[in-house]
């Protein structure tokens, strides 16, 4: 055998090659870390500004979104307070509302809180104790559109929307799905435009101030109900759960209430 | 180019196909195909894989030891799929969204693996270049009738652009849903096959076995 398949040469050619494949891999993954990081940036506030209904992608361009989303405030909600932190518990709790990313601390034990079995209605397993929400504010400080973050289980897998609301806290602007993996098609109509155009106006809470916001099977009643996607029964009931969730006293539910009182 | 460098890049394309006699790289082809959008820029990171890996891996051929030679194809291999999807993150997000997990798998596609080992072991760098590119190529052909075809019926569209006006949309076209499911690829590269046979039948395999004529007379029932 030829001296190249030795101990000695096996290794040293392992090493080079690990070492030249971590150079190169790392120098990329380091020079383009920027670009990455301003894609996700844009990406998540385009899907604001469709959920608020202020992008439309037939007209606007990706070189909009900076001019469109300055007009949007992101404030950090305590969930269980129900009320916006305060500039001094931001920095008590080290958060800034520009970086601040609570899909990345999902899993952290001291920003987030496992959900028992009946608490978890839409199969998320853990719940953020804050969430970031962005607002527009009048010019007389009034609240004019609140967008929140929600999730839930689909078929198959967690679904991530922004559902906008009106200042009221109850009439629905829209909603927009950015991170799905329902089946294009069936599914993954959640993003159809055609469908999303049900939302608008419809009513978070009924008279007793219970959600009913709702998708249903079928046609939905006029002001609370959409109509299910056809085909897609697990995800319409992902969604409705998201929404039973996500607006009820363990979501957004108390900040909601808060804003309507004030 | 020379006579010998022509055949190399072309003969994958339809004469010794990865996907349709090679039968190699199948998976990403199911999954990837359901918009052609995300196909194209699918087959162009698999041809830039396959051809510089054959490239990377002929250039070192000879240094080589044969008992690792395996784990550094798949180094090699797996450090351009990993630099090839951060460029993807970088430059086209949306798409890179979409086909998530399948540029990672990229690593275990057949077709990357089989070339270096069969082709880019044993030939110089530039013939090895030239045959990663066909077999991308191969591989792209097969992904982009596929992805035409699932895209056009399953949704109406091509790139996104409306083409046969669907029910939902207040056209008359009922989307084939089946057109959207993995299963309808396994037909589509199917009739492929079919077509491609019926032009080349020299591809069209021999019968492994043949019935043997039956030992006593049937009887009637």
């Amino acid at each position: 055998m030829s001296s190249k398949d030795s101990v000695k040469r096996t290794v040293l050619i392992a090493l080079c090659l690990c070492v030249v494949c971590s150079i190169v891999i790392s120098s990329a993954a380091v020079l383009l870390k920027p670009m990455q990081t301003t894609n996700k940036e844009l990406d998540r506030n385009k899907n604001v500004l469709i959920a608020a209904g202020i992008f439309d992608p037939a007209i606007n361009t990706n070189q909009d979104v900076p001019r469109l989303f300055a007009e949007f405030t992101p404030r950090i909600v305590d969930l269980d307070a129900g009320a916006f932190l305060t500039a001094e518990q931001l920095s008590d709790l080290g958060l800034d509302p520009a970086t601040y990313d609570q899909r990345t601390v999902a899993n952290d034990p001291a920003l987030s809180d496992s959900l028992s079995k009946p608490e978890d209605i839409a199969s998320i397993q853990r719940r953020v104790k804050y969430a970031t929400a962005y607002v527009i504010e009048g010019s007389d400080g009034n609240l004019e559109t609140i967008v929140l973050p929600v999730s839930g289980y689909g078929l198959w897998g967690i679904m991530h929307a922004y559902l906008a609301l009106e200042g009221d806290g109850n009439t629905v602007i829209g909603i927009g799905f950015y991170d799905h993996k329902e089946t294009p098609g069936l599914g993954g109509e959640v993003n159809n435009p055609r469908w999303r155009a049900l939302w608008p106006g419809k009513s978070v809470y009924d008279e007793d101030g219970e959600v009913a916001l709702s998708v249903v099977k079928g046609v939905g009643d006029g002001d609370h109900e959409i109509d299910g996607l056809s085909g897609a029964t697990l995800t319409s009931t992902g969604v409705a759960r998201l929404l039973e969730f996500w607006l009820g006293d363990d979501g957004f539910g108390p900040l909601l209430a808060n804003i309507t009182r004030g | 180019m020379s006579e010998s460098a022509k055949t190399i890049l072309l003969k994958p394309i339809f004469v010794n196909n990865p996907i349709a006699l090679q039968i190699l790289g199948v998976c990403s082809a199911l999954a990837v195909t359901t918009s052609l959008q995300v196909t194209l820029v699918m087959c162009v990171a698999l041809t830039v894989v396959t051809a510089f890996s054959n490239l990377f891996i002929s250039l070192i051929r000879n240094y080589m030891p044969s008992s690792i030679r395996i784990i550094i194809q798949m180094t090699i291999i797996a450090s351009l799929v990993i630099v090839v999807d951060q460029f993807l993150q970088a430059f086209a997000y949306e798409i890179s969204k979409q086909l998530s997990v399948f540029v990672g798998l990229i690593i275990t596609n057949c077709i990357v693996m089989g070339r270096a080992e069969a082709f880019a072991m044993k030939n110089p760098p530039l013939p090895s270049l030239l045959d990663g590119i066909g077999n991308g190529l191969g591989y792209s052909i097969v992904l982009v009738v596929v992805g035409a075809t699932r895209e056009l019926f399953g949704s109406g569209s091509l790139l996104g652009i409306e083409i046969l006006q669907k029910v939902e949309n207040g056209g008359w076209y009922q989307a084939n849903g089946l057109m959207l499911l993995a299963p309808s690829a396994f037909f589509i590269i199917g009739f492929f096959i079919w077509v491609l046979r019926n032009k080349q039948t020299e591809q069209v395999e021999h019968n492994e076995f043949k019935m043997a004529p039956h030992t006593i007379e049937e009887v009637a029932h």
